[in-house]
């Protein structure tokens, strides 16, 4: 159905290989941040060779629900269990480098452990950034760096992949490239892929589920691919149609603005998304999600 | 050869450079000046401690200073005032603090100035082997949490995501800050110490291509400033210890001459290349 399916974890000849043992589970995990919930009874798993993308509009807590599946942040409820041991890498939605830091891009390489050469030439290459290997990181375009902090997170051979709005500042063609790119990574390092994305309709199309958050899972489901999109392949190409997916929302409520929560059939709740009016039911009337989203 | 106060001087100092340099360009990294100065007014608070319980100097200076350290981890915590009203609030009261403290001791005769400038010709054999003895520990220690340190230093949640546990390096830093305050008070002096940390790691950042290299290059520029300035106060008779933080002003004033030459070489970049004045673009911006 999507390209993505041919290296599913359910895929027999990669189970065989490597019996799925889930890499991550969170468990009803909440925020609490000066009086509001950041994020609240947000459940997901990921599995080695799986591919889950978070989208959702500004400050629904993509990153904050990242940064828990990392252990950067302690949720105030709910439970993380990581796989011990788990080897990590994290490409973080920003980093600055201080301009008193002499950093070249070889050296940046080796952040949080030791790289073998062969293993930052291979990342180099993958990420095509050879030619400024003796780069000062200060120096790089927007792009270039985006490149740079993945070819570290690769050069690490994680088990457990963090992008946050890894295309972020890249060009189409560029983002084409990057997501052919991390599907590349997943099949050969075998490793689970949190992704977040700032797009909230095409995914990349080798993603096993899309979550849509919106301060709790808006709805979740799996994309389809931009090939059976009509209207999408006109809009991005036939050679955007391997890569790209479109995801379609499926929501039973509104999000108001003031942050409570109004259900299809018109009753409006305070936001708790531990309330048994707000399961999912794909099967209702689409409606179009708060804060301007074109309707899917 | 240690029985001629000049040459003791002279070890002592470089001993001290050694050290400072490599902490020092954590502290420019992280623009931690004022964190610096904090901890070294804390330290007038930790000799009048000393003379007031009799206990060594240099011990109840590091036990202050990394008091203050700590206490500071914390109310940044709590963050009810931001990080500079919180390091000034500490710095000043410390060395407040210490001077009412001293003056409550009129049995002690004390050489405040001493103190607060250093001290250097002064250095005697055991000041030798606490200042030699300290610093290998210091450096030791430094080499061992450098990976996470710097890690941190570059991307905290990076760092704490890749398990490099960046809040224990953290605590070691502050630790071996103390203890390098500690160890160079008698050298330059509670005002001065900043300067010996941050000027030599400015100046390396001219030359240095990377990290470590910056370190050691710092270290060496520190260990030349302590080496001018010292031949400057025998030549002009002047106060050792800002003679020694004037020599490393001069090392960076000529470090800055030597940018266009080197941008002339590597051609023009984008960014800031040492101390640039426009601001830096890019990523690091």
């Amino acid at each position: 159905m999507f390209p993505g399916e041919l290296h599913s974890p359910f895929n027999p000849v990669v189970a065989m290989l490597k019996p799925p043992q889930t890499l991550v589970t969170l468990d009803n995990i909440g925020v609490w941040r000066t009086n509001r919930w950041l994020v609240h009874g947000v459940s997901l798993s990921l599995d080695p060779g799986e591919i889950v993308t978070l989208i959702g509009p500004n400050g629904s807590g993509k990153t904050t629900t990242a940064k828990i599946a990392l252990g950067v942040l302690k949720p105030d409820e709910g439970s993380v269990s990581r796989r011990p041991g788990l080897k990590v890498a994290y490409v973080p939605q920003k980093v600055t480098i201080d301009w008193t830091l002499p950093l070249s891009v070889g050296r940046f390489l080796h952040l949080t452990g030791r790289v073998s050469k062969g293993e930052a030439m291979e990342a180099m290459e993958a990420t095509g950034i050879t030619h400024l290997a003796r780069a000062e990181v200060r120096t790089l375009s927007g792009g270039e760096f985006q490149r740079v902090l993945l070819a570290r997170a690769i050069a690490r051979k994680p088990e457990f992949l963090v992008l946050d709005e890894p295309v972020q500042g890249v060009d189409f063609t560029g983002e084409i490239a990057l997501y052919d790119l991390i599907k590349r990574i997943r099949d050969t390092l075998q490793c689970g892929i949190l992704l977040i994305s700032h797009d909230l309709h095409v995914v990349m199309a080798a993603t096993d589920r899309v979550l849509c958050l919106n301060g709790h899972v808006c709805c979740a489901g799996t994309p389809s691919a931009v090939a059976s999109s009509e209207e999408y392949k006109a809009l991005f190409g036939a050679r955007a149609a391997p890569t790209l997916a479109v995801y379609e929302h499926h929501h039973d409520h509104t999000h108001l603005p003031d942050g409570r929560v109004q259900q299809s059939d018109g009753t409006v709740s305070t936001f708790d998304p531990s309330d048994d009016t707000q399961v999912h039911h794909p099967s209702k009337q689409l409606q179009p999600h708060n804060g301007g989203d074109r309707d899917a | 050869m240690l029985d001629d106060f000049f040459t003791r001087a002279l070890v002592a100092g470089v001993g001290v450079a050694l050290v400072a340099g490599p902490l020092g360009c954590f502290i420019v990294w992280r623009r931690l000046a004022y964190f610096g100065d904090t901890l070294s007014h804390a330290a007038l608070l930790g000799v009048a401690l000393a003379l007031l319980f009799e206990v060594n100097i240099t011990l109840a200076v590091f036990a202050v200073s990394a008091c203050v350290a700590l206490a500071l981890l914390l109310l940044q915590r709590r963050a009810a005032l931001s990080a500079d009203a919180l390091l000034g609030l500490l710095a000043h009261s410390a060395l407040a603090v210490g001077l009412v403290v001293l003056a409550f001791m009129a049995w002690v005769r004390i050489d405040l100035m001493g103190f607060l400038f250093g001290d250097i010709l002064a250095v005697s054999k055991s000041d030798i082997a606490v200042i030699w003895g300290g610093g290998v520990v210091v450096l030791a220690t430094l080499a061992a949490v450098w990976r996470p340190l710097f890690a941190a230093t570059v991307n905290l949640e990076l760092a704490q995501a890749e398990g490099m546990k960046p809040e224990q390096a953290n605590i070691v830093f502050m630790l071996l800050m103390a203890a390098v305050i500690a160890i160079s008070m008698k050298i330059v002096g509670v005002l001065l110490i900043t300067a010996l940390l941050i000027i030599p790691a400015a100046t390396a950042r001219s030359f240095a291509s990377g990290p470590e290299q910056m370190a050691v290059l710092a270290a060496l520029i520190g260990a030349a400033s302590v080496l001018g300035g010292l031949f400057g106060s025998l030549e002009w008779d002047t106060p050792a210890g800002p003679s020694i933080v004037v020599a490393a002003l001069v090392l960076f004033v000529l470090s800055q001459f030597s940018l266009p030459w080197s941008l002339m070489r590597k051609g023009p970049r984008k960014g800031g290349d040492g101390i640039s004045e426009t601001p830096p673009t890019g990523p690091g911006a």
